[in-house]
């Protein structure tokens, strides 16, 4: 049984805030496809192409048949503890703080012999479902679960430092008006989260939603407007320090092509859409990156959601497009620039949204701010880097892993 | 005093003439019109850090705007609008300078406006002021006081889901007022015409008539309640922008002590 996480006490402000520190970083490059699997919260391995072989660690080359195609499969997760141990010394800095440490070796029933990381809840001889986790420096790493954890298992210090679960922290919506603000507003709250910062662009515009949020506990709205530098500023100064997960909500869309459109709204798009996530990370981020380590209720993650548009253009929506194709670019430079410090940079892709006015004439399926809740939430407590939510992302994002040239002919060039 | 400039000169030193600042101030924060969200929008004020004594320049602070022509206090030139637009000398940077200093009267409708958001000026309204004051004069400024100005937040706008209200002229104010031939038309509020203007025969008649006309507009004025009806004088020159059909300005009035 994993303890619930205690709330956490208030600050000692006679303390330093612990300097975040992070596991070892460096992999060879065929071990980096770990990292590429837990960032989209997939179990996968290397698999032989020639001989089906399921290969651990990663390598260059088959371990049987010496064949160098190896590509990265989805493999059964499932396997038994053979042996555990506990390390109580270590030179890394990160691992000295957390002393002691279990690691395990698991046998999987997919084949291979892993080396990896235990849960609390996790002992020599146990049935074992196997995650690929992204730890605090963004790498991949294996850590053995129960089959059914506990209620609280998510809680469990090893797990935990892997996830950017909300439960205990503080969680800034960087736009209310947002359709999906509300849904997950409520998906944060029931997962624990302790306090939710709603900002509120133009209070000088009425919006009859905001009542839906008036006598919520543990929800404050906030002015803040990501096109307006000052007001970034000033609302960093007052709750920098407590935002533990910022989630970045807001969006500017409207349809047209590249020649018909204009570039007044193009522009809109950007200062919203890709200016505005820039002014974000530099008014909270680097309270963010500084906080990763600050106990309980410590920084973990800066969340986008993003149009999966931004990898392949639907051509009559060019400008919002172009403008979140930047906006994820910005996102990869940020996951560099947070690397360092742990703070995860979690994109969660999206098609049209259920409602949307200027998404009205698209056909169905379209994707609910309820749905949009969820994932975020998923992506968060699973610790995730990338999250589509809804068939057409998860299409659209398939697809452009699989052939981002077929693809662009798929949506431009008369697919059918 | 020699000449008339001096004297007024003096007149300012001796504070035997003050000048009233009738400009809110360029904030991000400032409402601006909004408009059905398919239009292109009034842009907002923003200003953004170019240095701050920094390494980005050492020595120097600036930044860089962003704005609409019709951003904060702001002039409207007769181009602003489709009736306006082949008037002759339209735009901002080809208006005659002289008509940028000039006589200022002002209609207080301040107690009709606190009693309904949606008060209106009309020609009743403009024949009883005369009735006090004298008819207008010709090519004069003519300020609608409504105190609006002191409404902030979401009550400026005022915005409902039938659209905001807010008080203005209606279409025969305005056409009274051609007949005086002013030379423009000034609010408190967000635009010249009141919120629901939109739904009078011309629409948005204030706009429609005045630049159709080749007068001026001027918009989200403050102060009007420290002028006398008659008498002040209104500096209002904007920025001489190529093609501009308005400018952001600063709204000065002279008046006596």
């Amino acid at each position: 049984m994993t303890q619930s996480l205690p709330f956490p006490p208030k600050r000692n402000p006679q303390k330093p805030t612990q300097v975040p520190t992070v596991p070892p970083m460096v992999r060879s490059r065929a071990a980096l496809g770990l990292g590429v699997m837990a960032a989209q919260g997939r179990f996968g391995l290397q698999v032989c192409a020639q001989c089906q072989a399921v290969q651990y660690p990663p390598r260059d080359a088959c371990l049987k048949c010496l064949n160098d195609d190896l590509p990265w499969q989805d493999v059964d997760p499932t396997g038994r503890v053979l042996a555990e141990t506990t390390i109580r010394v270590s030179p890394e800095p990160y691992f000295r703080e957390r002393m002691p440490w279990r690691m395990g070796s698991v046998k999987l029933n997919a084949g291979p012999v892993v080396n990896c990381h235990l849960h609390g809840e996790v002992g020599r001889g146990d049935m074992v479902r196997m995650a690929l986790k992204l730890d605090k420096a963004g790498q991949g790493v294996l850590i053995a679960l129960q089959l059914e954890g506990s209620e609280n298992m998510q809680d469990d210090p090893v797990l935990r430092a892997m996830s950017c679960d909300p439960k205990r922290r503080r969680v800034l919506i960087t736009d209310a008006r947002a359709p999906m603000a509300l849904a997950l507003t409520q998906a944060l709250l029931n997962a624990g989260a302790a306090h939710v910062f709603l900002g509120e662009p133009e209070a000088w515009r009425r919006w009859p939603e905001r009542a839906a949020y008036a006598g919520m506990e543990n929800v404050s709205i906030v002015p803040l407007d990501v096109t307006d530098v000052s007001s970034i500023t000033k609302l960093s100064a007052e709750i920098g320090g407590k935002v533990d997960i910022l989630v970045n909500t807001a969006s500017f869309t409207r349809p047209g092509g590249v020649m018909g459109n204009d570039t007044t709204f193009a522009r809109d798009a950007f200062e919203v859409n890709t200016l505005g996530l820039m002014r974000l990370a530099q008014g909270f981020g680097p309270a963010m990156a500084s906080r990763v380590q600050d106990g309980v209720n410590s920084a973990a993650a800066f969340v986008n959601i993003l149009s999966v548009h931004g990898l392949m253009p639907d051509p009559a929506y060019s400008a919002f497009g172009a403008s979140q194709a930047a906006a994820r670019s910005i996102t990869q430079s940020l996951r560099s620039e947070f690397r360092g410090s742990g703070l995860r940079v979690i994109n969660v892709y999206i098609g049209a949204i259920e409602g949307d006015p200027w998404f009205s004439t698209l056909p169905p399926p379209k994707v609910t701010p309820n749905a949009i809740a969820r994932a975020t939430v998923q992506g968060l407590v699973g610790g995730l880097e990338e999250v589509t939510c809804g068939d057409i992302a998860k299409d659209i994002y398939a697809r452009w892993q699989n052939d981002a040239g077929l693809l662009e002919r798929e949506i431009t060039g008369g697919g059918s | 005093m020699s000449n008339i400039i001096e004297a007024l000169a003096g007149a300012l030193a001796s504070s035997a003439a003050r000048i009233v600042d009738l400009t809110h101030t360029l904030d991000p924060d400032f409402p601006v019109i909004v408009l059905p969200p398919e239009f292109g929008q009034c842009a907002r004020f923003r200003m953004e850090e170019v240095s701050a004594y920094d390494h980005r320049g050492p020595a120097w602070k600036w930044h860089n705007l962003t704005m609409n022509e019709h951003t904060g206090t702001h002039f409207d030139a007769p181009s602003h609008w489709v009736s306006g637009k082949d008037v002759p000398n339209g735009a901002v940077d080809e208006i005659d300078p002289s008509v940028f200093i000039g006589p200022v009267v002002v209609i207080d409708c301040s107690k009709g406006a606190a009693q309904n958001d949606d008060y209106e000026l009309t020609p009743e309204i403009i024949e009883d002021w005369e009735a006090q004051h004298g008819l207008i004069p010709a090519d004069v400024w003519v300020l609608m006081r409504t105190d609006w100005s002191k409404k902030s937040g979401a009550d400026y706008l005022n915005m409902a889901k039938d659209g905001p209200h807010s008080p203005g002229p209606t279409p025969a104010a305005i056409e009274l007022l051609l007949k005086r031939n002013i030379r423009g038309f000034g609010t408190e509020t967000v635009g010249t015409d009141a919120g629901q203007g939109a739904h009078y025969m011309p629409p948005y008649p204030a706009h429609y008539l005045l630049h159709g006309a080749g007068k001026f507009g001027l918009q989200c004025l403050r102060n009007l309640d420290l002028l006398p009806p008659t008498g002040a004088l209104l500096i209002a020159p904007p920025l001489k922008i190529k093609g501009g059909t308005g400018s952001p300005l600063r709204v000065l009035a002279l008046v006596t002590a």
